[in-house]
């Protein structure tokens, strides 16, 4: 079945319909990482997104129940421009294409995603949409009536609704038996391998839904405080601002990608929105006090800026391709904050020992 | 941190010559090196003694040494030129291994030379399996269960103890996995094992639990020295564990792991860089079990190599450079990324398409040889393509190799009987991948091809996919037909299968082939319908940053890249990106192979070099990543893309340039000469009309007849019957070949009427075009010599005369050749100087051409002609100091050789003699007979310059490899037509102090003639001393055998050859050879001194202290 990408500003990709046929509206974006596609497309910080593979060849290995970072598929839509109809490794259960169905996805291939990630390196992310269904007219009126990227909270859509305590959820978590802190993770999105990395810590992990007041955070008595990554634009989130200022001072906070940039809104710091934003599996990162480069999975398109930036805190890493903040660091207390994932899923696990790193000041603390 | 600022001098060690295994890659590296060194403010000096290479250009370093690599020239060029640091990583094996000679000797201490980058612990930490294993257990890394012995002892311990079979055994230092192989059972592991043990430079072999079957995987890494490690590339071999990875099919990045599996594997890599030390590239091998997470580490490469050129090209990553950069201090987060120029090379390049390499066997040359591919590597080259899928990708790649296939049909195909496809699949071999589309063909299912094969089964639906489409056509080539006829204006279906096909690169030929339409129609109608490949740019981010890289490959998209528009019509047109400029395109020569080397890769890069200088833009189309050529800023724009007609004008149609120059590109680009020139494309220099004459037999020698220049006798030929009329006409006997072909391929000397029957019947086999003429000619025993000149249609400049050393018969490229000559005489000399000139302007030559000649006493005959640059083109440059193909570049770009400063004849004599010897890989082709013949066999050569002929001749021969003591014992066994011409050679070795074994008749021959020798018995006597037992047993230094014409004694001959090439004993087939061998020794016992100095102080005493 045919389908059709339009872009806001008009560009139109002809392909094939994969997934379901229907019609879906979001930012469209694009990733960098050559393996990993069902952890993205899991991934909540996708919400919201047409993601765009710039790999050609995605479905490769297929699917299996083991590398998701949530329960379904939360990007808006998928853009490809090969989808394997064969899968072959020794993990997989399923085809990605049977997936995409399974889970509702609204997707195209067939068309030249490098000149689509070209026109976005160009003129920026835009909202665009993906349809069988309608005309380029129709379609373009659908996405200016839909509200733009930024202005949904699509945090209220993906955290959780209740408070639950951690458990095991795939072959690689555990349950510690005899934890040795609780963290209370703030769910803004979260990527399981956030809440397994911590457990692998051997902590007692209890997930709060993003709106948890002070009080509620109290409640789960925690020795650290992680916030997590998650969709949209953090401006959305003065609330969950309010709660991490509660706690600085309390006790070691852990803030990732839309963490951090809570984080840097409480010190003061003003987000920018970036051109097209930072998403693949390659991003050096350099630590300005030890000089060395990590290589870094990053997915967000909004950053802290230093303009406003307290001097409480200070700029510990820097991105070596554009030089924007990639992790901030509190003078005097155990906080510190990384704009990227350090929990990988999917990319390089150069950065985590960063868990240990947060786990250890924890203990510090408590003693 | 930042660069060391105590290096003001460096060091950097070549590779030496082209053999299997360790082939232009390392011109490449090092290369890059020296360049990347100068950048930064270091001098640089440069030992290699290969002369077909750029880097031993003398702007390419600051002092430029060709001199035999070993420990004794090295240190002389140490102490010569006391460097504060040595480079050793960016040499290959060769490099790495003198390097460490030289720190063990203290000779580093001696002179206070800083070794650069990876520190030698780390070197040997990765090259010494034992040291190895304990790191890799010390850090947890797994490695199969092994053993490490250095005795025939320990050998059978191990079979003793009942090992798990099948153990794969490799010797430790040693190049490209020399001498490895799979023992079934024991007694097979005591054969290759006792094998190895003389292999290895320690005497060391290691001995493994096989993994045939699990995946092979590659990761190249990179550290520095703050400790920073990255990868560049991941890489997967098609082929399961048991192919070595240069005989594999390999693919970037990797495409049946999942990221969490990718992950495991590249931190274990970075893990491993780490705990060695590495500073600067380094390659990981891993092997992973295809049904579950288990992985073992199999070999670390501390240094650049063949997969880290192969990464390099695969991402647009410069490894080689960033490695020296690295050696010499500074931090990956300090060297700018050169594609982007504005990022860090500290980032890991990520792609958004996929890159297929194949291998390039030499077996289309060895018809003997064993097909078999296994550990030990036998492949002499490799292609590399670029496509947005796999199935593309594929069908470049395959149409890169020139093996004359442009699909994955084989051409006996139907021949197959149903156990050759079983084998096939089986046993891996260079025709595995076509084997299995026909099995695919014949309906075998994917998952038996798999199990058959161990290739993952991604792979092979593929491939299926290929074969399905060509079946597509096949059921629909009557739409086709009629869409291509004109009698549909639109067939929708037929339109998006065309389109399909072209997508998957399908070339037009085989699409006509496969539907019956016309391939000029198919051409039409693809445009017709906007069917149009585009052109994408390579740019190591997959388009998240702007870059700059000129550096492009095809695919069927949406957006082309290139910034010149797309169009039929030929007149000249520049990008939007260089306004003005003229422009031109030098097509490559594909991959390496033997025949068709490295040379032509320096001419290539040459040209491409003149033209930028002379004001035009240059651009390269090329497919083999190993070389300069590909390197993307060597032109002002490269195109990785296959040879053929139809690939090369897709990019013409972009570029529109002023002209394409094919002189360059050996065969492959002369080959695009008659379509090129059909289609109205402009052709820079000599045109098709001076190729088609030295090329047509009868237009040829109507012309030699003309200018009343005398050839062997004989003509073309068709068929069995006239080839014997010419037989008996001339004489036998007769030198025979197919014409058409490329490095003496089948050429053969025939003696009598049953032999040129049999000949005449495999000639037709071979033959790439079965109407093709067979050339039959009086085969004259005399002096070969050869000449490179260049002429402008006026002037014919000769830079040079080389003369060989072995007669007609041996194949110019296998010959030893010495420049300028030494025993022509005067009367020679100027006919070889007046038919060069009156051939040249009858053929209208613009550019270089290159003759062959043969002295008939005091005759000077012309054996062939190639209106083009030829494999001796860098040599005679370097030696005569003529820049040839910038002088050659400029004459087809219409600057005459007077307005160049230059004339016609012969250029001034050098005061130096240089001697260009063969270098053969026999040790990596177990079954190929090494007698010299008019085919050619060797891979790669070595020069050695001196101030005198005995002392350039030595040079040679150590730089060769055939480096024979001054005194020692050797066999003799000649044939009764040689015996005469033998015996002062052997008088001359027994002076020298040799010992003389010699088989029944030559001893008789040689005791009747006083000479005092020992028989040896033939295998076959059983009775000792035999020359086997001789062999083997390690007593004997030398083996003379010239070929008889009795296939008996042959056979055994050639059972002794092989041996004697297995235990590294030079195997001298030639007189000529063995005269020059003893020549030469003689020489040095008289205590004659070889010079060691920069290549331009042999041409300029002026400039010697």
């Amino acid at each position: 079945m045919k389908a059709i990408l339009l872009l806001e500003d008009g560009t139109v990709f002809e392909g094939e319909s994969i997934g379901v046929p229907g019609t879906t509206i979001g930012e469209v974006v694009f990733a960098t990482s050559m393996t990993g596609y069902q952890e993205m497309l899991t991934d909540p910080s996708f919400a919201g997104q047409l993601l765009t593979f710039t790999y050609p060849l995605i479905g490769n290995y297929g699917v299996n129940d083991e590398d998701i970072e949530s329960g379904k598929v939360q990007a808006a839509g998928i853009i490809v421009r090969e989808l394997c109809d064969v899968y072959s490794n020794w993990r997989a259960t399923g085809s990605l294409a049977d997936y995409l169905e399974k889970n509702n996805v609204v997707g195209i291939k067939g068309i030249d995603t490098r000149a689509l990630t070209r026109h976005l390196r160009e003129a920026g992310v835009m909202m665009g949409a993906i349809s069988t269904e309608y005309d380029e007219k129709e379609l373009v009126k659908k996405i200016k009536k839909a509200p733009n990227y930024g202005n949904i909270n699509l945090v209220e859509r993906v955290s959780t609704d209740e408070a639950y305590s951690w458990t095991a959820q795939s072959f690689a978590d555990i349950k510690p038996e005899n934890p040795k802190c609780k963290i209370t993770l703030i769910d803004l999105g979260i990527k399981r391998s956030i809440a397994r990395r911590l457990a692998w810590e051997d902590s007692d992990v209890t997930v709060l839904p993003y709106n948890a007041t002070p009080v509620d955070v109290e409640a789960t008595e925690p020795d650290g405080l992680v916030f997590s990554s998650g969709p949209g634009d953090p401006r959305q989130l003065y609330g969950t601002v309010n709660t991490m200022k509660a706690f600085i001072g309390k006790c070691p906070i852990l803030g990732i990608c839309l963490g951090h940039q809570l984080f840097g809104m409480a010190m003061g710091g003003e987000i920018v929105k970036l051109k097209f934003g930072h998403r693949g599996a390659n991003h050096p990162v350099k630590n300005i006090f030890t000089g060395k480069v990590s290589i870094t999975a990053q997915n967000h398109g909004y950053a802290v800026s230093e303009k406003g930036l307290s001097s409480e805190v200070v700029v510990e890493r820097v991105n070596l391709n554009d030089g924007t903040i990639e992790g901030l660091r509190h003078k005097d207390l155990p906080i510190f904050t990384i704009q990227y994932h350090p929990e990988a899923s999917a990319g390089p696990n150069d950065d985590g020992y960063l868990f240990k790193q947060f786990i250890d000041s924890v203990m510090a603390a408590k003693k | 941190m930042p660069k060391n600022k105590n290096l003001k001098k460096v060091l950097v060690i070549g590779s030496g010559p082209i053999i299997i295994g360790q082939a232009a890659e390392f011109d490449y590296a090092g290369t890059q090196a020296c360049k990347s060194l100068r950048e930064e403010g270091i001098s640089v000096v440069l030992v290699n003694s290969n002369p077909a290479t750029i880097m031993t250009d003398v702007d390419m370093a600051d002092k430029v040494y060709i001199e035999p690599i070993n420990i004794e020239y090295a240190e002389r060029v140490i102490a010569e030129e006391r460097p504060d640091g040595l480079l050793p990583t960016l040499g290959g094996q060769t490099g790495l291994n003198l390097a460490v000679e030289l720190a063990n000797a203290g000779i580093l201490d001696k002179y206070n030379v800083e070794l650069l980058g990876t520190p030698l612990e780390a070197i040997q930490n990765a090259e010494d399996r034992e040291y190895f294993r304990a790191l890799m257990k010390k850090i947890g890394e797994p490695v199969p269960e092994s053993w490490i012995v250095e005795s025939k002892e320990e050998i059978q311990k191990i079979i003793d103890s009942n090992p798990p079979y099948p153990l794969i055994i490799r010797p430790a230092y040693t190049l490209g996995g020399t001498g490895g192989g799979f023992a079934y059972n024991a007694e097979e592991l005591m054969e290759i094992g006792c094998r190895g043990l003389k292999l290895s430079l320690k005497s060391q072999v290691m001995i493994e639990r096989s993994l045939l079957g699990w995946k092979e995987l590659e990761f190249e890494v990179m550290r520095d020295k703050n400790d920073t490690a990255i990868t560049i590339c991941s890489m997967e071999n098609v082929d399961a564990m048991g192919v070595h990875t240069g005989d594999s099919i390999v693919v970037a990045p990797m495409q049946t792991l999942t990221d969490k599996e990718l992950q495991m594997l590249r931190s274990a890599s970075l893990r491993i860089i780490r705990a060695l030390k590495i500073e600067g590239g380094c390659n990981v091998q891993l092997a992973m079990n295809p049904n579950s997470y288990e992985y073992y580490v199999i070999e670390v490469n501390p240094r650049v190599s063949r997969s880290s050129a192969l990464a390099s090209k695969a991402t647009g990553y410069p490894i080689a450079k960033v490695s020296s950069k690295i050696a010499i201090g500074m931090g990956l987060d300090e060297i700018t990324n050169a594609v982007t120029g504005k990022t860090k090379a500290a980032f890991e390049p990520t792609i958004d398409y996929i890159v297929v390499k194949l291998p390039r066997w030499p077996f289309d040359k060895f018809s003997q040889a064993d097909r078999t591919v296994t550990t030990q590597m036998k492949a002499t080259g490799e292609v590399m393509s670029i496509d947005r899928t796999f199935e593309a990708a594929l069908m470049k790649a395959v149409r890169s190799l020139e093996i004359g296939l442009d699909s994955l049909t084989l051409k006996h195909a139907d021949q197959l009987t149903p156990a050759d496809i079983e084998r096939g699949l089986k046993v891996p071999t260079d025709e595995r991948l076509f084997i299995i589309a026909e099995a695919l063909r014949r309906g075998m299912s994917v998952d038996k091809i798999c199990d058959l094969t161990c290739i993952n089964k991604w792979f092979i639906n593929k491939i299926k996919n290929i074969v399905d489409t060509e079946n597509e056509l096949k059921e629909h080539g009557k739409e086709i037909r009629a869409l291509t006829s004109g009698q549909y204006a639109t067939h929708p279906e037929a339109v998006e299968l065309l389109r399909k096909a072209k997508t998957l690169r399908f070339p037009d030929k085989l699409i006509a082939r496969l539907t019956g339409a016309l391939e000029n129609q198919l051409r039409f109608i693809c445009r017709n319908h906007g069917i149009v490949p585009t052109f994408k740019m390579v740019d190591t981010c997959a388009a998240e940053f702007e870059a700059a890289t000129p550096y492009f490959y095809s695919c069927h998209e949406r957006e082309d890249e290139t910034g010149c528009r797309f169009g039929c019509e030929i007149t000249p047109q520049t990008s939007t990106q260089t306004p003005k400029k003229p422009k031109a395109i030098v097509i490559g020569s594909g991959p390496i192979r033997i025949g068709q080397g490295v040379e032509f890769d320096y001419c290539s890069v040459h040209s491409a070099w003149s033209l930028k200088k002379a004001g035009y833009e240059s651009i390269i189309i090329n497919n083999n990543p190993e070389t300069v050529s590909t390197d993307f800023d060597t032109s002002d724009r490269l195109y990785f893309e296959p040879l053929t007609v139809e690939d090369v004008l897709n990019v013409i149609e972009y570029e529109k340039p002023d002209g394409v120059i094919l002189q360059f590109g050996g065969q492959t680009a002369i080959n695009l000469a008659k379509p090129l020139h059909a289609m109205g494309i402009p052709i820079l220099g000599s045109d098709f009309k001076s190729i088609d004459i030295s090329e047509d037999r009868d237009k040829f020698e109507h012309m030699l007849r003309q200018l009343n220049i005398p050839k062997p006798a004989g003509r073309a030929i068709f068929g069995i019957d006239e080839a014997l009329e010419v037989a008996e006409e001339v004489g036998y006997p007769v030198l025979v070949r197919p014409s058409y072909v490329l490095g003496g391929r089948a050429m053969e000397i025939v003696y009598s009427e049953d032999e040129l029957v049999t000949y005449m019947k495999y000639a037709q086999e071979v033959s790439p075009d079965p109407d093709a003429p067979i050339l039959v000619d009086k085969y004259v025993l005399g002096k070969e010599v050869e000449v490179d000149v260049i002429a402008d249609g006026t002037d014919c400049l000769m830079p040079g005369i080389m003369e060989h050393i072995e007669r007609a018969g041996v194949h110019s490229g296998d010959s030893m050749a010495v420049c300028p000559p030494q025993t022509l005489s005067q009367n020679v000399i100027d006919q070889i100087t007046s038919h060069a000139i009156n051939i040249a302007k009858a053929l209208e030559v613009r550019g270089l051409m290159n003759i062959q000649f043969v002295i008939d006493d005091e005759e000077v005959q012309i054996i062939e002609v190639n209106p083009r640059a030829s494999r001796t083109v860098p040599y005679l440059s370097k030696i005569t100091g003529v820049p040839m193909v910038e002088v050659a570049t400029n004459v087809v770009l219409g600057k005459t050789l007077k307005e160049q400063g230059y004339g016609s004849g012969l250029w001034k004599q050098q005061p130096s003699v240089a001697v260009k010897a063969p270098v053969f890989s026999f040790q990596k082709l177990r079954d190929v007979d090494v007698s010299l013949g008019p085919e050619m066999r060797s891979t790669g050569e070595i020069m050695g310059i001196d101030t005198d002929f005995s002392k350039a001749l030595h040079k040679a021969i150590i730089a060769s490899g055939l480096d024979a003591p001054l005194a020692g014992s050797m066999i003799a066994t000649v044939a009764d037509k040689d015996k005469e011409e033998a015996l002062p050679i052997i008088k001359d070795f027994i002076e020298l102090g040799y010992t003389v074994y010699a088989t029944e008749g030559t001893c008789r021959f040689l005791e009747n003639n006083g000479v005092k020798t020992t028989k040896v018995y033939k295998i076959g006597d059983n009775a000792s001393p035999n020359m086997m037992e001789l062999i083997v047993g390690d007593k004997i230094d030398l083996l003379i055998n010239t070929s008889s014409k009795d296939k008996r004694i042959e056979q055994e001959a050639a059972v002794i050859r092989k041996a004697s090439v297995r235990k590294y004993i030079p195997c001298l087939t030639s007189l000529d050879t063995a005269n020059a061998i003893v020549t030469a020794l003689r020489a040095k016992k008289a205590g004659e001194s070889s010079d060691c100095m920069p290549i331009d102080f042999y041409l300029d005493p002026s400039k010697r202290k």
